[in-house]
């Protein structure tokens, strides 16, 4: 038990601490005058904790998977890692690819299921926001539909759709759709009156007022339900892939589950939580982009 | 007297939840071109729902608000506001705020570099040419409000009206934009009607204070003629007899005659 954490000490995370002690020593560099110690406090606080974490967590895995002998270690899978990221591309038949084209064929089914959801969601929430009459024959479908698990959707999509990769962009599609609509129609409803005020002194025109007031104004809470629905299409097309088959991280997971191969499923999860915050990251970089200062 | 703004037994009333609330009743002035004219009274006594009216935000119950003789139906372009919170879109720079406006009025008559000119010329104006490719985030207060007059003088409208525009502001900046819209109102001979609660505010720039009573059923209680010549310094008027009548009067007529209706 012992000798596998202190691998993972050796193994793992050296990278990290190196990486994590590295930038104070270049801001000491840059700042010959200021006070070093300060310094070097200011970055032992970003990088410590998270680092600390991050051992706890290498660390009780450890010992879990040492009372465990069917789950692998943190060193075992590291060493499957390196080996299945060596090769992250071949192709051996339809249901032997590299974990880069699973990775890659998810991702094509979101960005395929959102960008349809998109389009139509970001519209549809903003007549919603505008139009009271749009919003009372709407809201009671959408309040019905929303809580519905997304894979409850699957039956429907294969029925419809008589195959299984559509079936899963449908079930995507359907799950990013809610926050779309919401937050676009929330947002559109709290326009401040001030701006409306500007528009009808201006006397614009109902298109000059939907480019320059409602779209700029309703643009953060846009934002906003693109990241909250991106997050739930990316939890769901692991559920949805394991059903459906074909290339993909999730079939991919279960493919590994039928050859036991533990290790690799471990490794899944990894891609899907790192890739998953990636998008996250992402996306909150270009919501910043777009966030303008409301000082009244 | 020529007739450009005039109204005439103007009255308003609010549904509310506690039924009917008669904010303004019978409430007539004539404006004449080119005058400033100041609606000054406690909070509450209507003046900004006056101000609204021949705005064309709000309609009155009664009476009807003509401009060149014309019933004032809705909001338009021959009206400008400047809003005491500016008001501004914080998307856009502060030339396009202004821009908006510019090409709402004379895009239809007008080539871009026109517009454009227009634009610059109204920034100018108010002294903002420096800041022209600034966001309304990243300037003071002072600045935000003189670009809501840019905004509003670049329509070149018939009248210009101002909401309490200055009433957000610290006491220096309020002087100096005080002054500057005296130079800008002579500038450009517009008409203006302002709403304001600072009675050195009404002496200063105003022709006539109009000075309205408290509601409910609000109406114009009296209106004091400002006989000072222009332009006008206000360290001068400080031990000017004229100003000093003027602005006992006004406080007169705010602090005795209507505080005790307001209690």
């Amino acid at each position: 038990m012992s000798t596998v954490a202190n691998e993972v000490l050796v193994d793992a995370p050296p990278q990290a601490i190196t990486a994590a002690v590295k930038p104070p020593k270049l801001a000491i560099v840059a700042k010959p005058g200021g006070s070093m110690k300060l310094v070097i406090m200011k970055w032992t606080m970003v990088f410590l904790p998270p680092l600390l974490g991050l051992l706890m967590f290498i660390g009780v895995w450890a010992i879990v998977a040492g009372s465990s002998p069917n789950l692998p270690g943190p060193a075992k899978t590291w060493a499957s890692a390196v080996h299945l990221f060596s090769d992250p591309f071949y192709q051996k038949g339809p249901n032997d690819q590299g974990i880069g084209w699973n990775i890659l064929a998810s991702l094509k089914r979101v960005g395929i299921g959102f960008g349809m959801a998109a389009v139509i969601g970001i519209p549809v929430g903003f007549l919603i926001g505008r139009v009271a009459f749009l919003n009372g024959m709407l809201s009671p479908i959408i309040s019905l539909l929303r809580p519905v698990s997304p894979l409850a959707w699957l039956p429907i999509g294969l029925l419809v759709f008589k195959a299984a990769n559509p079936a899963a962009i449908w079930v995507i599609f359907i799950s990013a759709i809610w926050p779309l609509i919401i937050n676009t129609a929330v947002g559109v409803s709290r326009v401040p009156q001030d701006y409306l005020n500007v528009a009808k002194v201006l006397d614009l025109s109902p298109w000059k007022v939907t480019c320059k007031i409602l779209l700029p104004a309703t643009l953060p809470y846009i934002l906003t339900g693109i990241r909250l629905s991106i997050g739930v299409a990316w939890l769901v097309i692991v559920a949805a892939e394991m059903l459906t088959g074909g290339v993909g991280i999730g079939f991919w997971v279960w493919d590994e589950w039928n050859n036991l191969n533990v290790e690799h499923i471990i490794i899944a999860i990894f891609v899907v939580g790192i890739v998953g915050l990636l998008l996250e990251q992402l996306l909150v970089f270009i919501a910043k982009k777009f966030s303008y200062e409301y000082v009244s | 007297m020529q007739k450009f703004l005039s109204i005439e037994n103007v009255g308003m009333e609010f549904d509310t939840k506690r039924g009917r609330f008669e904010a303004l009743r019978d409430v007539n002035l004539l404006i004449q071109k080119g005058e400033f004219i100041t609606l000054i009274g406690h909070s509450g006594c209507g003046k900004s729902t006056l101000l609204n009216m021949v705005a064309g935000l709000l309609y009155p119950s009664s009476g009807v608000v003509l401009l060149s003789n014309r019933e004032v139906k809705g909001a338009g372009t021959d009206r400008a506001v400047v809003f005491q919170n500016h008001s501004l879109l914080p998307w856009l720079t502060c030339f396009d705020n202004v821009y908006l406006s510019v090409e709402r009025v004379f895009a239809e008559t007008e080539s871009k570099a026109k517009l454009k000119q227009r634009t610059h010329d109204a920034l100018k104006l108010v002294g903002l040419s420096h800041a022209e490719q600034k966001h309304p985030g990243e300037i003071s207060g002072g600045m935000k409000q003189r670009v809501g007059i840019a905004r509003a003088i670049a329509m070149q409208p018939k009248v210009l009206l101002l909401d309490e525009p200055f009433g957000a502001l610290d006491a220096l900046t309020r002087a100096k934009l005080q002054d500057e819209l005296m130079a800008i109102v002579a500038e450009i001979k517009s008409t203006v009607v302002m709403v304001t609660h600072d009675v050195d505010e009404a002496v200063l720039l105003s022709d006539r204070i109009v000075m309205m009573t408290n509601g409910p059923a609000a109406t114009i209680g009296d209106v004091v003629t400002v006989p000072l010549a222009r332009p006008r310094d206000r360290l001068k008027l400080l031990a000017d007899p004229v100003y000093l009548d003027c602005r006992r009067k006004v406080l007169e007529f705010l602090y005795q005659k209507q505080l005790r209706a307001a209690a």
